[in-house]
């Protein structure tokens, strides 16, 4: 079953196109990673598919009533704002005292509820916001960059947690991340964008696809390279670029 | 019953230590309306930085008040008319590429230089435009307190009703907007808030310190609150603890009003800052 669904989508501001000709669809109980180096409109790709931005061109198809728990990449807190973290979890709709409790518990963070969220550390912030997303019974949970900030043992114990949330509840989880080792293991589907759709496919799939190497530079011994892109076409004369996710996706 | 003035005021102090007048009854009426509202709104000006906001929605009323006038309608409907029209300009100019600032400093300034000009043009009618500049609170009449507390009891049932979409709005707007609510319309019925609380607000403290009485009893209730609510409350109570300091003072020391009020509020924040052992 298909839960969202992107044709041809380009979204376009201030004049410059961000994102061109992506077709996306997440299904039911999937875990997808977007991957692509800064500025390659994983965040915008994301907004759009939850209607935070409009499209400039296609069209974003959500199944009616589908219930998103969104985390998102920042969450700046002015110091004027007291906000506890149980009152947090009841915005915009009201969290019984047991479920807010069962959902801190659940994603590893139990007996927060009178801190204040200004005085929580990165990773636990990035649980209560992930608890607040759990809280409504999500069917898709969408993170952008959810392991900002967080080291290597964190962030790779926020994807087991991940991968246990959707082994129970079946939510399917679409997450954006520029880093790759991690991210690759913990994901059924992964998508590189860099304005469009480079390769998508299984992680095995996509770490030996060219146009993942070039976006990444593992020519240059596994390291980060500065981004090259060697694409073996020219991207500066408007293309049809949705073809390029043909590279891989037959494959997968 | 006469209007006092600041002349006759310390004549006033001596009776009023046997019983408080009925002006005086008015004016803590009028203020303690006015904190209802300005409490909670005042609360969500800080926490969204809309102090400016406040300043240009007060400044551009005195244009409302010159067109009140000339076309016989009520101050208070000139007012909140002018002051919403501000508000929606600076909104809608904020938003696209402009800093907030620029379109403040232009428009705030532009309406209060044109209000003063209007005014000047008003036909045989003396206007003592002080009265809305700096306000007074002890001439307030019956008619007043009820647009007064009409418009508090309006804007805090608004404040009350789109409360959890407000808050998450203000938190995040992409949470509140993947939690299907719409910030732009959030941050609308703010701006109709502020219109109203500037409109009820221009008799008690004037154009000039309308904005001082949002922020200030709010950033005092910061320290002795933990959640929103609880400092939406506390800048009631502190609100309502300077109208009434205030207006002692101004009886006691002979001082104006409106401005003593606005004075109180700022020695309640500075207590506030003193720790006393509390949570933060």
């Amino acid at each position: 079953m298909t839960l969202i669904e992107a044709n041809g989508l380009s979204v376009r501001q201030g004049g410059v196109t961000l994102l061109k000709g992506v077709n996306f669809a997440i299904s039911a109980g999937e875990i997808v990673t977007i991957l692509g180096p800064n500025g390659s409109g994983k965040s915008t790709l994301v907004r759009a598919l939850i209607g935070l931005t409009a499209a400039a061109e296609g069209r974003v198809t959500r199944r009616a009533g589908l219930r998103i728990g969104y985390v998102p990449q920042r969450l700046h807190l002015d110091a004027a704002l007291p906000l506890t973290v149980r009152r947090f979890l009841s915005l915009p709709r009201q969290a019984a005292k047991a479920d807010a409790e069962a959902a801190l518990v659940r994603t590893g963070v139990p007996g927060l509820e009178n801190r204040q969220m200004a005085a929580l550390s990165g990773g636990q912030l990035q649980r209560v916001l992930l608890a607040r997303a759990l809280l409504g019974e999500p069917e898709i949970l969408i993170l952008d960059e959810p392991t900002q900030g967080l080291d290597q043992i964190g962030e790779a114990a926020f994807y087991r947690l991940l991968a246990e949330v959707r082994a129970e509840t079946g939510a399917a989880v679409l997450m954006v991340s520029h880093d790759l080792h991690v991210v690759m293991s913990a994901s059924d589907r992964v998508i590189c964008l860099n304005g469009h759709i480079c390769c998508e496919g299984t992680p095995e799939v996509v770490s030996a696809a060219p146009e993942y190497r070039a976006l990444f530079g593992f020519g240059t011994g596994g390291a980060l390279a500065l981004y090259r892109h060697l694409h073996d076409h020219d991207h500066a004369d408007g293309h049809e670029h949705g073809q390029a996710r043909q590279h891989d996706a037959e494959d997968a | 019953m006469t209007m006092p003035t600041a002349m006759n005021m310390g004549r006033l102090a001596s009776t009023m230590r046997k019983m408080p007048e009925d002006f005086l009854i008015r004016a803590a009426l009028a203020g303690i309306g006015l904190m209802l509202a300005a409490g909670p709104l005042g609360a969500f000006v800080v926490w969204r930085r809309m102090a400016y906001m406040g300043d240009a929605t007060a400044h551009a009323a005195i244009l409302g008040v010159a067109l009140a006038l000339a076309t016989s309608v009520p101050i208070a409907a000139g007012t909140a008319f002018v002051a919403l029209a501000m508000a929606l300009a600076v909104t809608g100019l904020s938003g696209r590429g402009r800093t907030a600032d620029t379109a403040l400093g232009v428009l705030a300034h532009a309406a209060l230089a044109l209000g003063l000009i209007a005014v000047s043009f008003l036909p045989g009618v003396r206007v003592d435009l002080s009265a809305y500049l700096f306000g007074d609170v002890l001439s307030v009449t019956r008619g007043d307190l009820v647009w007064i507390w009409g418009g508090a009891v309006l804007v805090l049932g608004l404040l009350i009703w789109r409360w959890n979409p407000l808050l998450t709005a203000t938190v995040n707007e992409e949470l509140a907007q993947a939690a299907g609510l719409d910030p732009r319309r959030e941050r609308l019925i703010l701006t109709l808030a502020l219109a109203l609380v500037v409109a009820v607000a221009i008799k008690i403290v004037g154009a000039l310190l309308i904005a001082a009485m949002l922020i200030i009893p709010a950033a005092g209730a910061r320290a002795y609150a933990r959640t929103p609510e609880a400092m939406a409350a506390w800048a009631v109570a502190l609100g309502i603890l300077a109208v009434l300091g205030g207006l002692w003072a101004s009886l006691r020391f002979d001082t104006p009003a409106g401005p003593s009020i606005v004075a109180a509020s700022a020695v309640l924040f500075v207590l506030s800052l003193v720790p006393l052992g509390r949570a933060r």
